[in-house]
């Protein structure tokens, strides 16, 4: 029993300790990052806010992130109707196929898009880290989607026809609200996916970097390297919000259906 | 009367019929579901399609509603031909197995879902989704979430959800086989009632005997994709056309016989156990002729003689086998010389009348108008 807890204790703080260690230093008083700690300090917060590149880079990652998360939502809605409600041939090859880019190391992925674009003779742009992340983030909304889907008792929707709604309209009144907290939770965890996802957005980057991006590239600079602590520190927390509040939405939207939770990503 | 040959080409429906079946066939790919329906089902009755799993009866329902095409044949219901009409603008509602209730909306919300497209003010709405909850037991909870009742309420939802558009058949999908034992006798009576009361034509589907010959005034028996025997429950239950239909409703005993002769209206046959009878053709309703068969009667058809009962009929001797006590009745297992398989006998436990024990001898009274011939 008590190697157990001595195994436990030490994989959480393997798991933890890099993260916790962000902001400790993003609210030290020193320039180096080492150990004693010299004084707390706010100042590297408040220089995050005087760096234009920076909020370049912050408002391209938004740009990127928000569309990546909209687009791949949408497809995973349009892959997860189809493969719970429609029986077409193929259709395990072709739910794998979708599934694939989520094993596909990133670097793969990333290299051969870029192979890609370079031979359609595509310009590198916003647009092109958008199309990469759509192809990371689809797989993760397909099986959100896919879960909040199957939750769906498919009488609801006949009920609805039943009762004199058309298909469009029974999709609006209650296979929409019923899936909407899938839709959101989808969107959430896309959106957090592209936003600190690297692999990709270097290998097509462009004069405009992505957060991610620009950070690795202030690393170079070791007096940068507090400020990017004290970023970091806020990325967290809100990578963290943000899967929250995607969790939340996902549970709510369990209940209200009255089924039973299995799984998740919180 | 029209001479378009159109028209002509589908018979018209019987005046009283609301639903019209001809030759109705279903195949799901290679599997053959329906085969062949014909029938008519009455304005206002309580009809019920029983059967086993797979027999069916649930495809039928959802052809009757719209969401399974019929692969050939005629449905007409009200008198309209149904082919290529969807089920959101037939005359009919469902309650489905699940009872399909809107789990986002509000219990009146989900009531006068069906109203949504007639743009009644707050005022009508409001009054029709009340007296349709009061008719199914459930004033005052219309503003309780869905997702927060119990199985018979969320039962009286669906029904009030779809009866409160007047259809003209009520299509009920074993609406009752998630509920517990009391709750489901309780809404057996109070479905019974309500389909008096409202006089919409209902359409159950069911494979439990019992609830079929409960709550309808005719039960449609179908076995794999076709209707086996078409019949009132009393009629169901004394006279089944075949071996198998009398042991899907209730208990029969089965002795075998040999059929002798028919003649006119009447059939000589040998039975094992109780020797020669002849009996009305009428007690064969699936048909004689001279060969090999069978004879059934219902386990409260024949008597146990107790000391000091009169004689009446004929009688057999038997041996107790084995005593099924159940308080209100016992049933006995008894072995009757010749017969392989003991009978089953019913006997109300009336006051003072002993309960007998596993090998006593005992005196059968029996009569041939409690026979029924099988071939």
């Amino acid at each position: 029993m008590k190697w157990f807890r001595t195994y436990a204790i030490a994989y959480l703080v393997f798991l933890y300790a890099p993260i916790v260690l962000l902001p400790v230093f993003a609210f030290n008083d020193a320039k180096i990052i080492a150990f004693p700690l010299s004084g707390f300090s706010t100042k590297w917060f408040a220089e995050l806010a005087t760096i234009p590149a920076l909020r370049d880079a912050l408002v391209n990652s938004l740009i990127i992130a928000v569309s990546a998360s909209v687009i791949a939502t949408v497809l995973g809605v349009f892959a997860a109707r189809a493969s719970t409600r429609y029986e077409f041939p193929g259709k395990t090859g072709i739910m794998g196929l979708v599934m694939l880019p989520l094993v596909l190391p990133d670097i793969i992925l990333a290299i051969s898009l870029l192979a890609l674009l370079l031979v359609i003779g595509i310009p590198l742009s916003l647009f092109t880290i958008v199309l990469g992340h759509v192809l990371i983030c689809t797989p993760f909304s397909v099986a959100i989607l896919n879960s909040a889907f199957l939750s769906l008792d498919r009488s609801l929707e006949e009920a609805s026809i039943d009762l004199g709604e058309t298909k469009a309209s029974t999709f609006r009144l209650i296979t929409l609200p019923l899936v909407l907290p899938g839709i959101i939770s989808s969107l959430l965890i896309s959106f957090t996916i592209s936003l600190d996802e690297f692999v990709v957005a270097y290998f097509l980057q462009t004069s405009q970097p992505t957060l991610p991006v620009y950070i690795f590239g202030q690393f170079r600079y070791p007096a940068k390297v507090p400020v990017i602590m004290a970023l970091g520190t806020l990325l967290v927390l809100s990578s963290i919000l943000l899967l929250a509040v995607a969790e939340f939405f996902r549970r709510r939207g369990i209940k209200r259906q009255g089924g039973k939770d299995t799984g998740g990503f919180l | 009367m029209t001479s378009d040959p159109a028209t002509k080409a589908i018979p018209k429906a019987n005046p009283k019929a609301i639903i019209d079946l001809q030759n109705v066939q279903k195949y799901y790919g290679d599997y053959h579901a329906l085969r062949g329906i014909t029938t008519t089902i009455r304005q206002g009755e309580f009809f019920s399609l029983l059967g086993p799993s797979g027999c069916g009866k649930t495809t039928l329902l959802r052809t009757i509603a719209g969401f399974e095409e019929v692969s050939s044949g005629v449905l007409m219901i009200d008198g309209k031909n149904m082919e290529g009409v969807p089920a959101n603008v037939r005359p009919t509602n469902m309650v489905f197995q699940s009872y399909a209730i809107f789990p986002h909306l509000t219990v009146a919300q989900n009531v006068g879902f069906g109203l949504r497209r007639d743009r009644l003010s707050q005022a009508d709405l409001a009054t029709r989704v009340g007296e349709a909850l009061e008719m199914v037991g459930l004033k005052g909870y219309g503003d309780r979430a869905a997702h927060a009742l119990s199985g018979g309420q969320r039962q009286r939802v669906a029904l009030a959800r779809a009866l409160i558009l007047k259809p003209k058949v009520l299509l009920l999908d074993e609406p009752l086989s998630a509920l517990d034992k009391k709750m489901r006798e309780q809404m057996q009576v109070e479905l019974r009632r309500l389909q008096r009361q409202v006089g919409i034509t209902f359409i159950l589907v069911t494979h439990d005997q019992e609830e079929a010959l409960i709550m309808s005034d005719r039960i449609a028996v179908m076995f794999e994709g076709g209707i086996a025997q078409l019949a009132s429950p009393q009629q169901l239950y004394r006279r089944p056309v075949s071996r198998k239909v009398a042991e899907f409703i209730g208990v029969m005993n089965f002795l075998p016989a040999s059929i002798t002769g028919v003649n006119g209206d009447s059939a000589d046959i040998d039975v094992a156990g109780l020797g020669r009878v002849s009996i009305p053709t009428e007690q064969c309703p699936g048909g004689i002729k001279v060969g090999a068969g069978s004879v059934g009667f219902r386990p409260e058809a024949v008597t146990i003689l107790f000391e000091g009962d009169p004689s009446k009929g004929r009688t057999v001797n038997g041996t107790i086998d084995e005593v099924h006590y159940f308080g209100d009745m016992t049933y006995y297992e008894v072995d009757l010389a010749e017969v392989e398989k003991p009978v089953t006998i019913s006997m109300r436990n009336l006051v003072g009348r002993k309960v007998l024990e596993r090998g006593d001898k005992t005196v059968i009274a029996w009569e041939e108008g409690s026979l029924v011939g099988f071939n």
